[in-house]
């Protein structure tokens, strides 16, 4: 939240966002399930211009080994952008805006998952953000959950993440960079579809409670749709019966017959 | 694995408590612990506070020195937050570079005075895009008994509020007071068993499922907020915890 002033319009007269989208509308999302080979699960999202990977290792070793904990599996979550993946150049590495999103998350995650089941050992969640456009905590909570489902980690249910914020005086969903930088309040939201509880909750800038609750619905009703994006992505991996079903060759029984 | 051992026992005396509506101290779950403010505390710091919340302890000290502004905010001072952990404080502390905790510490306090405009940043520019006040807010915990916070927030806006910027020592004219236009205060609760209360100790937050931080500004608007630990929360919860932190917040004020 700069709060810089600026000539930037991030409403127009018809109520119009800075991308023409509805205050209330969401940025294009697309998650696709499965994308790494070598991770145990993995999840790919395209969230306007955010592009973000999510793969998940585990459960394995713990390391390090004090932190293993003799009850329960350890969810630990690296966040990491990549240097490439803002205008000016970030430094490589952990910062300590990463280390706190990568605790939250861990969090989140955890709250999920059925951590009781393998204790000593830790699930690890790597978060890359190749492309940031805003948004890259609630997409890559996002992509996480799909990921971990992904890799057959036993779940309560999935997480589901979305920010609303306020934007010249307008309650809006999920903001967009000019929005995030000149905009007046952002909440980010993890939520739990089923039990309808939230594992993330963050807020800067300045609002009312009105506001903040309105915010808070808008986030969530959002989720809700994320979710079902989610368990789409989960439902096209695992429908494909097979590599090739995977390619989409063996679908048309004529193409099975080319093949033969 | 001793401290969850420890944890796990105490969690059936709190809860058990809990239950019949009382806390391990006497306190009502809406109560703050006993806190007092010391200012100017620290000679060598540009400002000070030392506060204590209860058996938490801490230290914050405001330094001041002249640097550059960030590029894209030329015309603003600059403001970065710290928080040392240190093990003295603490057998769960340990030494070393910041870890995850300390880190949220700083930028949850970093989050309540920047987004609550403690202080007005646009007074701390000496020549715009070329030279502007930095200002440091390192917290020192001395003793360690829960809710780092809110002690830590209180803190920083008393150190904030005796502020004095060392303008004559850097040859920029005389000092003056820090131009402080606002006193976001945080308040913490945790859920402990279904249980809403509001500034833990160290056995309540160790038994805690979920912890929400709520910082509120003079018009009892929200200005920052952070949610923690693995449990969650309901709509209510949530909303009955920013009724509680406008509240507390606003007669933690009426101290300063």
């Amino acid at each position: 939240m700069g709060g810089t002033p600026t000539d930037l319009k991030l409403i127009d007269e018809n109520g119009r966002r800075i991308d023409g989208r509805t205050p209330d509308e969401l940025r294009p999302l697309k998650i696709e399930a499965g994308v790494l080979k070598r991770a145990d699960g993995s999840a790919y999202v395209e969230w306007g211009l955010n592009k973000v990977m999510a793969a998940v290792y585990g459960p394995r070793e713990c390391h390090p080994r004090h932190l293993q904990n003799p009850e329960r599996a350890l969810v630990q979550c690296h966040y990491n952008m990549a240097s490439f993946s803002v205008d000016d150049r970030k430094r490589p590495g952990p910062d300590r805006r990463s280390h706190e999103i990568s605790k939250i998350i861990s969090e989140a995650l955890t709250n999920v998952v059925f951590t009781e089941y393998f204790p000593r050992t830790s699930i690890d969640v790597y978060i890359e953000v190749l492309q940031a456009n805003a948004g890259t905590r609630c997409a890559g909570l996002t992509a996480a959950a799909v990921a971990l489902a992904d890799a057959g980690v036993p779940m309560r249910d999935l997480v589901a993440a979305c920010a609303a914020g306020k934007v010249a005086n307008t309650m809006v969903l999920d903001l967009g960079k000019e929005e995030d930088n000149f905009g007046q309040a952002d909440i980010p939201v993890g939520y739990v579809p089923r039990t309808g509880e939230l594992v993330l909750l963050q807020m800067d800038g300045d609002l009312t409670p009105d506001e903040f609750d309105k915010g808070l619905h808008m986030a969530i009703d959002a989720c809700k749709k994320i979710y079902e994006v989610q368990r789409d992505a989960l439902k096209r991996r695992y429908s494909a019966k097979s590599p090739e079903a995977d390619a989409g060759v063996l679908q048309d029984p004529d193409a099975r017959k080319e093949v033969a | 694995m001793g401290k969850d051992v420890m944890a796990d026992l105490k969690r059936d005396y709190i809860t058990k408590l809990l239950a019949k509506g009382l806390r391990v101290d006497g306190r009502k779950f809406d109560e703050l612990r006993p806190l007092t403010i010391e200012t100017n505390f620290i000679g060598s710091a540009e400002g000070s506070a030392r506060v204590r919340l209860g058996n938490t302890e801490v230290v914050v000290g405001v330094k001041l020195i002249l640097g550059e502004p960030f590029p894209d905010t030329p015309n603003s001072g600059v403001l970065t937050t710290n928080a040392e952990l240190i093990p003295m404080a603490s057998d769960t502390f340990e030494g070393g570079p910041p870890d995850q905790e300390s880190i949220e510490v700083a930028r949850v306090i970093d989050r309540g005075i920047r987004e609550g405009h403690a202080v007005d940043m646009s007074k701390l520019v000496i020549e715009p895009g070329k030279e502007v006040w930095i200002m440091f807010i390192d917290v020192h915990v001395l003793d360690y008994d829960g809710n780092l916070f809110d002690a830590a927030n209180i803190g920083a806006n008393a150190a904030l509020k005796t502020t004095i910027v060392p303008a004559k020592r850097a040859g920029k004219g005389e000092d003056y007071p820090l131009p402080v236009a606002h006193q976001p205060i945080s308040i913490t609760a945790v859920k402990i068993d279904g249980k809403i209360l509001i500034d833990p100790t160290h056995d309540e937050e160790r038994v805690a499922d979920a912890r929400l931080t709520v910082a509120t500004i003079e018009t009892e608007n929200l200005c920052a907020m952070q949610k923690g630990m693995d449990g969650a929360f309901s709509l209510d919860e949530v909303s009955k915890i920013v009724g509680l932190s406008r509240k507390i917040g606003a007669e933690v004020r009426t101290k300063f």
